[in-house]
């Protein structure tokens, strides 16, 4: 079966600056790709070059094997795109916005009200739906602009920062209703919040300078920090140089950090060699040990640590 | 076509949510009515027809149409609305002929809206009724003419100042190419046909004689191959924008 996305080779180039640098990947449906990178890494230029909106320098988009750059009517039908920034007509209300698109992709009768009202109800916006957008709280164009996206049931929908601008209600109904449709749709998000990908996406890639620098899934990028599995032991601040001896001997431990805060306790921080797990023995060696240990964690792994790592390697 | 018809009825009814609609219809008018009869001297000439109102109507329009057209392109691109827009499944030739098409809807209403001095020299006389039609015509596809030049000078910027000052000085230079202004920047070095050509640009000549009652073929043709030549420099300048 053909992807339901399928990105190869896309570059952008204005002037002689190089915004995408040959970017490839595909999505299949079912799947929530999270589009991560810092400000200005390609992000918003790469999805508008899949919507149609830019035109790439070279290199082609598929969608459901309809190549946007001599088909892009086909392909717009299938798509739903919230473009960054959610920008709308501030002088229409949501009614009449929704009604527009609904006109323009020939959506009409009975139809209509249906997937303007479903789309409302969705997203949550029956409330303000006669309201002039240019008078709504930056969450409510946000939530407009998602329901304009979502009105005809695309197979393959786009979301330029979905949840910016949002308060953590919003952005929480926002996800849950992005995993909702994850099942039946090819879904790409770009965003900066390390959290958001861990929630909605089942797959993220990292971008920095126009180019794709980590694709995986959200654990596997975890593992890649240097806090993946490392121990985390709280102890009063007096036994920590004690402790920090006992644990630095253990055989997979590559070093450990202390860090005092300012109550008088004291936290250990043991990052494991090449990832492994390191848990049982250091809990062995403090069982046998009459340290007063207040707390013992294991840290999956720090995704802005990643991120950090890899969006400002030279 | 429904989605040209789409975007042509979203852009009427935004016309219609600001107060733009108003003060042009309004301004539109009450200045048909002031040239027509202060300057026009529409009773004392006591000639029953609209000839002193259709006189001034091309000064009108010189700088009330490119009010109209300004905001079609500028004001999507400055909003950022132009990529909802053109991401969804709509083609540039559909959005700049909707457009366009709205913006001449509008014009149209402000024309019609002239009727009570239509009434008034029935009223008083026996005007030549297929005369003020075809002048009403004719008045109509200057608009249209003056629209797509504006349209085409909005898709330009995202400021709708420059869009207005350039659009209204593009179309006095059309409405200016028979007269010696014009012309004399092309005598003297250009040959003859150039000349020519430039002076068979001239909206007001076209225009007048539609106005007389003279409806040439040549004279429609000359104002719809205008239209048909700037939508489509419309078109090619919004593509291209796009990939910049």
């Amino acid at each position: 079966m053909t992807q339901m996305l399928e990105i190869e080779g896309l570059i952008k180039r204005f002037g002689s600056l190089t915004a995408v640098d040959g970017i490839s990947f595909s999505v299949d449906r079912g799947e929530v790709l999270g589009f991560l990178g810092p400000n200005g890494a390609g992000k918003t230029t790469a999805m508008r070059m899949v919507t149609g909106f830019l035109p790439p320098t070279s290199g082609r988009v598929l969608v459901e094997g309809f190549d946007v750059a001599t088909d892009p009517i086909a392909v717009k039908k299938r798509i739903g795109y919230l473009p960054e920034g959610a920008p709308l007509y501030e002088d229409m209300t949501p009614l009449e916005l929704l009604g527009f698109v609904a006109d323009v992709r020939g959506i009409s009768g009975a139809a209509k009200g249906r997937a303007i009202g479903q789309a409302a109800e969705r997203i949550n916006i029956r409330h303000v739906l006669r309201q002039s957008i240019g008078t709504l709280s930056k969450g409510f164009k946000r939530r407009v602009g998602i329901a304009q996206a979502i009105l005809h049931d695309p197979d393959v929908l786009i979301l330029d920062e979905p949840t910016d601008g949002l308060d953590p209600n919003q952005k929480h109904e926002v996800r849950r209703l992005i995993n909702e449709m994850a099942p039946n749709k090819a879904i790409v998000i770009s965003t900066h919040l390390l959290e958001e990908v861990e929630m909605v996406c089942s797959r993220a890639i990292v971008i920095a300078r126009g180019r794709i620098v980590a694709d995986g899934t959200p654990l596997e990028l975890e593992a890649r920090s240097r806090h993946h599995n490392a121990v985390v032991v709280r102890l009063p601040g007096d036994q920590a140089d004690a402790c920090r001896g006992q644990i630095s001997a253990i055989e997979g431990v590559a070093s450990v950090e202390v860090v005092s805060d300012g109550s008088g306790a004291a936290q250990l921080i043991a990052f494991s060699q090449s990832g492994g797990v390191i848990i049982d023995r250091v809990s062995a060696q403090l069982r046998g040990s009459d340290f007063r240990i207040d707390e013992l964690r294991v840290e999956r792994g720090r995704l802005d640590d990643v991120f950090r790592e890899l969006t400002t390697a030279a | 076509m429904s989605t040209t018809l789409a975007i042509c009825r979203r852009e009427v009814r935004a016309y219609f949510t600001t107060p733009l609609a108003y003060v042009f219809i309004v301004v539109f008018v009450a200045l048909n009515g002031a040239t027509a009869f202060y300057f026009g001297n529409l009773f004392d000439r006591g000639q029953a027809d609209l000839q002193p109102l259709f006189g001034f109507q091309p000064w009108l329009y010189l700088i009330l149409v490119p009010a109209v057209a300004m905001r079609l392109w500028a004001e999507e691109r400055k909003a950022g609305t132009l990529e909802m827009l053109m991401t969804l499944p709509v083609s540039t030739t559909e959005a700049v002929f909707g457009k366009f098409l709205a913006a001449w809807i509008f014009t149209g209403i402000a024309l019609a809206l002239t009727f009570p001095m239509w009434i008034t020299v029935n009223y008083l006389g026996n005007p030549d009724n297929g005369v003020i039609l075809a002048s009403y015509l004719g008045s109509l596809l200057m608009a249209g003419a003056y629209l797509s030049i504006g349209g085409f000078v909005s898709a330009l910027t995202r400021n709708q100042v420059i869009a207005f000052v350039i659009g209204a000085a593009v179309i006095f230079l059309f409405m200016m190419s028979g007269l010696e202004l014009v012309l004399s920047v092309f005598q003297g070095w250009a040959p003859g046909f150039v000349v020519g050509l430039v002076q068979s640009l001239s909206f007001l000549t076209h225009y007048d004689s539609i106005v007389q009652g003279v409806i040439d073929l040549r004279d429609l043709i000359f104002f719809l191959a205008i239209m048909t030549l700037f939508l489509f420099a419309n078109v090619v300048v919004v593509d291209l924008k796009r990939g910049s």
